[in-house]
């Protein structure tokens, strides 16, 4: 019981980071924006995360940071491919790649550098129920605010006036543009937010899971935070959960090394990946689930007049 | 919104990030080379021939790295011992590294680019660049070439490599005295002889002050992967492991260790700083040694192709360093006491009688392993749990 409930705790860790970079991509792509470059912005976000976790001692500073490099880099992106019209997955995977390399270069000096050694977190009182103490009650902050951030979105979405607008761009951005709402100015707000939620992301792997800045130490996150979305079909509840089994199945493939299950551990470590195309694969054969909630104008460039 | 002001825009967009990236491209290229001479050529303009052969100017010397110079660990080692080369011969050589260098074919073009450059003696330290740098050997007969963890040689190429097991072993023997729980955690890289036996030798050297412990061992399917390392440290610590050990090349498990506040080893450098509480040494190897005497022996013309070398503690290539004021006297005084046993030859940490985890008998009792069975070892030891993935061939 003591093992299941620590791979509860580890399993909310690791999801949060997904959770919240897939928040992010889920306002994007509501707007009708596919942003490919979830991987490049948590990277610079993760390097300027460190860098200012280094230089100033304070987490939600470097949350900070992370927040505002992944808004620059998203904001740039935006500009592309709303005013100027890119093709957005091109224009996605160049921002992917810049991210890439562009964090390796400033990372440089940051390699060696170690954060001092850091505050275990835990509600009082709670934490140290049986059980259900250790499993949910001895996280980070972040882990309650990820869970905090998909109720407000939800709420964002579903019940205010500002979300239905939101998602009217994304599904016909031409009869939102009729009705007098700056499509374009929206459809940038979403991209900017969703960067800066990609960006919080990758400051928490650099700052909180790892506590090191070492070059592509994003390690294909990006990508999964990108497959979650649509996995999740664009429903913030379903987003949160999804997050959670990714990962919970990389937990669960160490678990099951360590308890000398005998399956072999290549196979282990492909599991999430073959678990996300398993239920693209389920959700793409019913035409009808995936029309109901994906936007209808995702990817699509919006000409004005 | 007329199309002719956004055709313009684009267009002074694109030049000015072409002029950018040349401009950022230039400033990178200097953070690679490493000049030990008074007036090294920019790498940029190696077009121009190499220097005369011999008489005239320092040795050229490159490296090629499998990952950052920052890991922390194995790529780091390595530097440090190229710098500590540098420190030895001074002026008489001029070295210069390329990090990241990808264990594929990309890594040929590496080995090709470093000769063209003059570098007259060039290393590839990691396994991944054995095919690479033999093909290259091949077409360049009068550049040296030095392979680390490989097996295969040539008239122009070496084989280097350390006797990583002897630092596990003695880290084995710290964390057999510090273990509460007695299950040790080892975070695995890629399942090859070299880990293997690495493993064993820990699960060994635990056994030897503790025969109680119990290793449990997880694979990361990498060498350097720090959020995945992250992970399976935790999922060890979470499976009682309480002292931890680690075959891959960052600083993660080290780290996460101090998290939970278990115990845990540097690998391949000295990593006290990234866990103080946590650290209880550090198994490190020195490549300077080797380096020195290698190069060495092309200055003097006395460098001989085909050989395999390999060497440890007795060499000065392997140490356990660091060694924290938690770790009981006693158990200092047995590591001490192998150590010298290693230096002089007496100790042999792979003697018989010794059994695999399936209870047969791998090595007769009083038999000590030759390099050959070392370089073979595919099974693990009584007290280690699970079975080698892809399987025993014994």
């Amino acid at each position: 019981m003591d093992q299941v409930a620590l791979l509860i705790a580890a399993t909310l860790n690791s999801g949060t980071v997904l959770a919240f970079a897939a928040l992010g991509l889920l306002i994007n792509e509501r707007a009708g924006i596919v942003n490919l470059g979830a991987e490049g912005m948590m990277l610079v976000a993760a390097v300027a995360g460190f860098a200012a976790a280094v230089h100033t001692g304070n987490d939600w500073i470097a949350f900070g940071a992370g927040a505002l490099a992944g808004a620059v880099l998203a904001a740039a992106f935006g500009a592309l491919v709303i005013w100027l019209n890119t093709n957005q997955y091109a224009t996605g995977l160049a921002l992917s790649l810049f991210g890439t390399g562009f964090s390796a270069f400033v990372g440089i000096p940051y390699t060696q550098e170690k954060l001092g050694e850091r505050a275990s977190f835990e509600i009082p009182g709670l934490a140290d129920l049986p059980f259900v103490g250790p499993a949910f009650f001895r996280q980070h902050p972040m882990v309650y605010i990820a869970i905090a951030l998909t109720i407000a979105i939800a709420w964002f979405l579903y019940r205010s006036r500002a979300g239905l607008v939101l998602r009217a761009v994304g599904e016909s951005p031409e009869s939102a543009h009729a009705l007098g709402y700056p499509v374009r100015r929206i459809r940038l707000a979403a991209v900017i937010f969703g960067g800066a939620l990609c960006g919080v992301a990758g400051a928490y792997i650099s700052v909180v899971y790892t506590h090191l800045w070492v070059e592509g130490m994003i390690a294909g996150k990006g990508w999964i935070a990108l497959a979650l979305t649509t996995f999740a079909t664009w429903r913030p509840a379903r987003v949160l959960l999804g997050a959670y089994l990714f990962g919970g199945v990389t937990m669960l493939q160490f678990q099951l090394q360590g308890e000398g299950v005998q399956i072999s551990s290549q196979f282990l470590t492909m599991l999430p990946y073959l678990a996300t195309i398993l239920v693209l694969v389920l959700i793409s054969r019913n035409a009808s689930f995936i029309r109901v909630n994906m936007p209808a104008s995702i990817g699509k460039p919006f000409f004005p007049g | 919104m007329t199309g002719l002001s956004k055709r313009t825009f684009v267009q002074l967009a694109g030049w000015g990030s072409l002029a950018a990236i040349a401009a950022l491209s230039g400033c990178g290229k200097k953070e690679e080379t490493t000049p030990a001479a008074a007036t090294p050529p920019p790498a940029s303009a190696a077009m121009a021939a190499a220097p005369a052969p011999a008489a005239s100017g320092p040795l050229k010397i490159a490296f090629a790295y499998v990952g950052p110079v920052g890991d922390g660990g194995w790529t780091f080692a390595h530097d440090n011992a190229r710098k500590a080369l540098e420190k030895e011969l001074g002026d008489k050589i001029q070295t210069s590294f390329v990090e990241k260098v990808p264990e594929a074919a990309d890594a040929e073009r590496v080995f090709r680019d470093m000769a063209s450059q003059g570098n007259k003696l060039i290393f590839g330290t990691t396994f991944g660049y054995m095919e690479p740098m033999l093909k290259v050997a091949a077409d360049l007969p009068d550049v040296k070439f030095e392979h680390a963890t490989g097996y295969k040689t040539a008239p122009n190429m070496n084989v280097y490599d350390s006797r990583t097991y002897e630092g596990a072993y003695m880290a084995g023997v710290i964390a057999g005295g510090m273990t509460k729980t007695n299950t040790l955690g080892v975070v695995g890289s890629i399942p090859i002889p070299e880990v293997i036996r690495n493993i064993n030798s820990f699960t060994l050297g635990a056994q030897s002050v503790n025969p109680k412990v119990k290793t449990k061992v997880v694979w990361v399917n990498e060498w350097f992967n720090p959020p995945k390392e992250t992970e399976a440290a935790q999922s060890l610590i979470n499976g009682g492991a309480d002292v931890l050990m680690q075959n891959t090349d960052s600083s993660a498990v080290l780290q996460t260790a101090g998290k939970a506040g278990k115990y845990a080893f540097g690998w391949d450098s000295d990593m006290t700083a990234y866990a103080p509480n946590a650290h209880l040494a550090s198994s490190i190897i020195n490549w300077a040694p080797y380096y020195i005497k290698t190069t060495k022996d092309a200055l003097a013309g006395t460098w001989k192709g085909d050989q395999h070398s390999w060497w440890g503690v007795k060499e000065g290539a392997i140490d356990i360093v660091s060694i924290s004021d938690k770790v009981p006297a006693d158990v200092k005084a047995k590591v001490d006491q192998v150590k010298a046993g290693l230096k002089d030859g007496s100790f042999v940490i792979w003697k018989g009688p010794i059994t695999n985890n399936e209870g047969k008998e791998v090595l007769a009792a009083g038999t000590s392993a030759d390099d050959k069975f070392l370089g073979g070892i595919n099974f693990f030891v009584k007290g280690v749990e699970g079975k080698v993935p892809g399987g025993d061939k014994k």
